[in-house]
């Protein structure tokens, strides 16, 4: 890099350094540290109490099994997606992104009117003589939330893998003997691996971290470690304990990155 | 004669309004070295499709053994082929690349392993079963895609222009070891390449294919010294295509003068097209040939020097290893036997178009 260029990066430095540098700094002193100011381990220990460690665990199931949803809805989509006509599947894609145009708090708050006791579902469904649909304020919900808002993230980086998969290597293993199970399983995924762990990674971790779907979903009887945590900053004013509850939380993130660069190391899955 | 080993009945395949291939009649015999040739979007490559399975013709059979197998997928077919960028499984090292279609037939570790050597062995790279492809050369990734190819042991071997993303000297290495494998192991080969070279140097039977219709099939020999269209002339090689009139059996009238040729059977004062190689022009003293000119352009080739002689109003393309400077006046002799005589285009599918393109 020329002397002059380096320059370029001077507005973004400074961006980097006074919004998230910083922070994070404020964050790890106020989570090591007690209100007198001392040095303490207490706000990260504080994980371990068994309200907290319910919430984590919740949060840690709730994510799981919208991510391992999300996979499931995203793979065969980005298939289907990945044989079409390019005129065919840019349409797709962008009815598919349409809905990320729509402010996200509005997406969810739409969710709570419909799956509400008396809300849209429920009132189609006792016009019909049904069943009433009762998930709202479940855990149930909360995973519908996520799996509608995070889907996106999942199918793009995946799509966007499977797309540069060489059909002739796809071809070379149905030539060599392979049917289309053994192809998908021995070729195919292997190959869009690096798109998988993106995706994963991009819907895991908001979904750890939110605290919104729970809120408007969830009502207020379902606690995620994103609850408590903004609790902690919000209600209880207690930034010390919030601080080291989030750092207990970034660890997870950490490890869910670490793992996603060891498998994507060329940046194949990087999304846009 | 050997038995014919695919059969081509009547294939047809158009892309919308597109025919790539129309009516193609074609058949292979074992052990053959057939090589499909021809300018690009000439339906080459979309014929080794259909007959790898890759594609479904339209209309038409492929028959193998007498058998129909033109709706049978890749990988019931007993034949493998080689792609033209190499298509190595990327996520694999190379061990594992060539082991691949064994282990999908559940042969045993110890066959595997041994084919695995061996295939390395013929190929000449024992040693690279942990190299990962991407690791590899272009001509060594190609070696590899052949091995994982015929350790399967196919009836017959499809190549897609292998060599055509190798620089020449290593073009030209392959092309022999090539010919080396189709001795050492009996498959019959069915090669595609637009490089006439290529299909001249390799071949058994030559395919010449434009438009989706086959020009003419033949043996190397017979496909340069004797094109049956103006087409296969121009596209084999070098060569002065001459619009004359057949005065009757045995002598031509190209641009006004009579010149003693050996085909018959054209009828009387029937217009043809001649067919001259560059190398079969003789340039003699003015007065000694049947013919006088100038030569209006001289480059040195290295084998040979490359002149133009401007004669009766057309422009003759000559090779000799004896030079004549621009502007020396010079006589045209041609031996009967090195001129061939061609019908003219009955269609304009046989025309000589789209060569420039190359």
């Amino acid at each position: 890099m020329n002397s002059k260029s380096k320059y370029l990066s001077t507005p973004y430095i400074f961006w980097a350094v006074s919004f998230i540098l910083i922070p994070l700094c404020m964050i790890f002193y106020y989570g090591l540290t007690d209100k007198t100011g001392a040095f303490t381990l207490e706000n990260i220990s504080a994980m371990l109490t068994a309200e907290h460690s319910k919430a984590l665990l919740l949060s840690l199931g709730l994510s799981l099994l919208s991510t391992m949803i999300c996979l499931l809805l995203a793979y065969p989509l980005a298939m289907i997606l990945n044989g079409m006509q390019v005129s065919q599947h840019s349409f797709i894609v962008f009815i598919f992104i349409l809905p990320m145009w729509m402010n996200f708090l509005l997406r969810t708050l739409a969710w709570q009117t419909l799956l509400e006791k008396t809300g849209v579902i429920n009132s189609v469904l006792s016009f019909l003589h049904l069943p009433a649909l009762n998930i709202i304020n479940t855990p149930s919900a909360i995973v519908l939330g996520m799996v509608y808002n995070f889907l996106p993230f999942m199918v793009l980086p995946i799509y966007n893998v499977l797309g540069k998969i060489d059909t002739n290597v796809v071809n070379a293993a149905r030539d060599l003997g392979a049917n289309g199970v053994q192809t998908f399983w021995k070729v195919i995924l292997p190959l869009s691996l690096p798109g998988v762990i993106s995706g994963i990674t991009m819907v895991f971790v908001p979904a750890l971290t939110t605290f919104v779907i729970s809120n408007l979903l969830g009502g207020s009887k379902i606690l995620l470690i994103g609850n408590v945590i903004e609790q902690e900053f919000t209600q209880a004013s207690n930034w010390h304990l919030g601080s080291g509850l989030s750092i207990v939380l970034m660890l997870f993130i950490i490890v869910n990155m670490a793992l996603s660069a060891i498998f994507d190391k060329d940046g194949e899955g990087s999304m846009l | 004669m050997k038995e014919k080993l695919i059969d081509l009945v009547g294939i047809t395949k158009s892309y919308g309004d597109n025919i790539v291939l129309d009516d193609l009649n074609l058949y292979i015999r074992e052990n053959e070295f057939l090589t499909l040739l021809g300018p690009s979007g000439c339906g080459k490559t979309t014929t080794l499709r259909i007959i790898g399975g890759f594609e479904t013709p339209d209309k038409g059979q492929v028959l193998s053994g007498g058998k129909d197998i033109t709706k049978l997928p890749p990988n019931k077919r007993q034949l493998n082929t080689v792609f033209q960028k190499y298509a190595l499984f990327p996520h694999m090292n190379i061990a594992e690349n060539i082991a691949f279609g064994l282990k999908i037939k559940n042969k045993s570790k110890a066959y595997i392993d041994d084919k695995i050597k061996y295939a390395l062995k013929l190929v000449n790279l024992d040693g690279y079963e942990k190299r990962m492809p991407d690791s590899l050369s272009g001509g060594q990734q190609q070696r590899i895609a052949i091995a994982r190819a015929i350790v399967n042991e196919p009836k017959v071997l499809l190549l897609d222009e292998p060599l055509g993303a190798l620089d020449l000297k290593l073009r030209q290495d392959m092309q022999y070891e090539l010919i080396r494998l189709k001795n050492e192991l009996g498959i019959t080969f069915i090669y595609v390449t637009h490089d006439q070279e290529e299909a001249l140097t390799m071949s058994d039977t030559i395919v010449v294919m434009n438009q989706g219709y086959i020009q003419q099939i033949g043996t190397p020999e017979s496909i340069y010294n004797e094109p049956e269209n103006a087409f296969v002339a121009d596209f084999i090689g070098d060569s002065n295509i001459i619009p004359s009139i057949m005065v009757h059996d045995e002598l031509v009238n190209i641009l006004g003068a009579r010149f003693a040729c050996v085909d018959k059977g054209f009828g009387d004062n029937q217009p043809v097209d001649v067919v001259i190689r560059p190398e079969d022009v003789e340039l003699t003293a003015p007065s000694a040939g049947t013919i006088e000119g100038t030569v209006s352009h001289l480059i040195f080739k290295g084998v040979h020097y490359e002149m133009e002689v401007m004669a009766n109003g057309f422009e003759w393309l000559v090779h000799s290893t004896v030079m004549h400077p621009v502007g020396e006046k010079v006589g045209i002799r041609v031996d009967p036997f090195n001129i061939q005589i061609m019908n003219k285009p009955a269609s304009e599918d046989e025309e000589a178009i789209g060569i420039d393109e190359q």
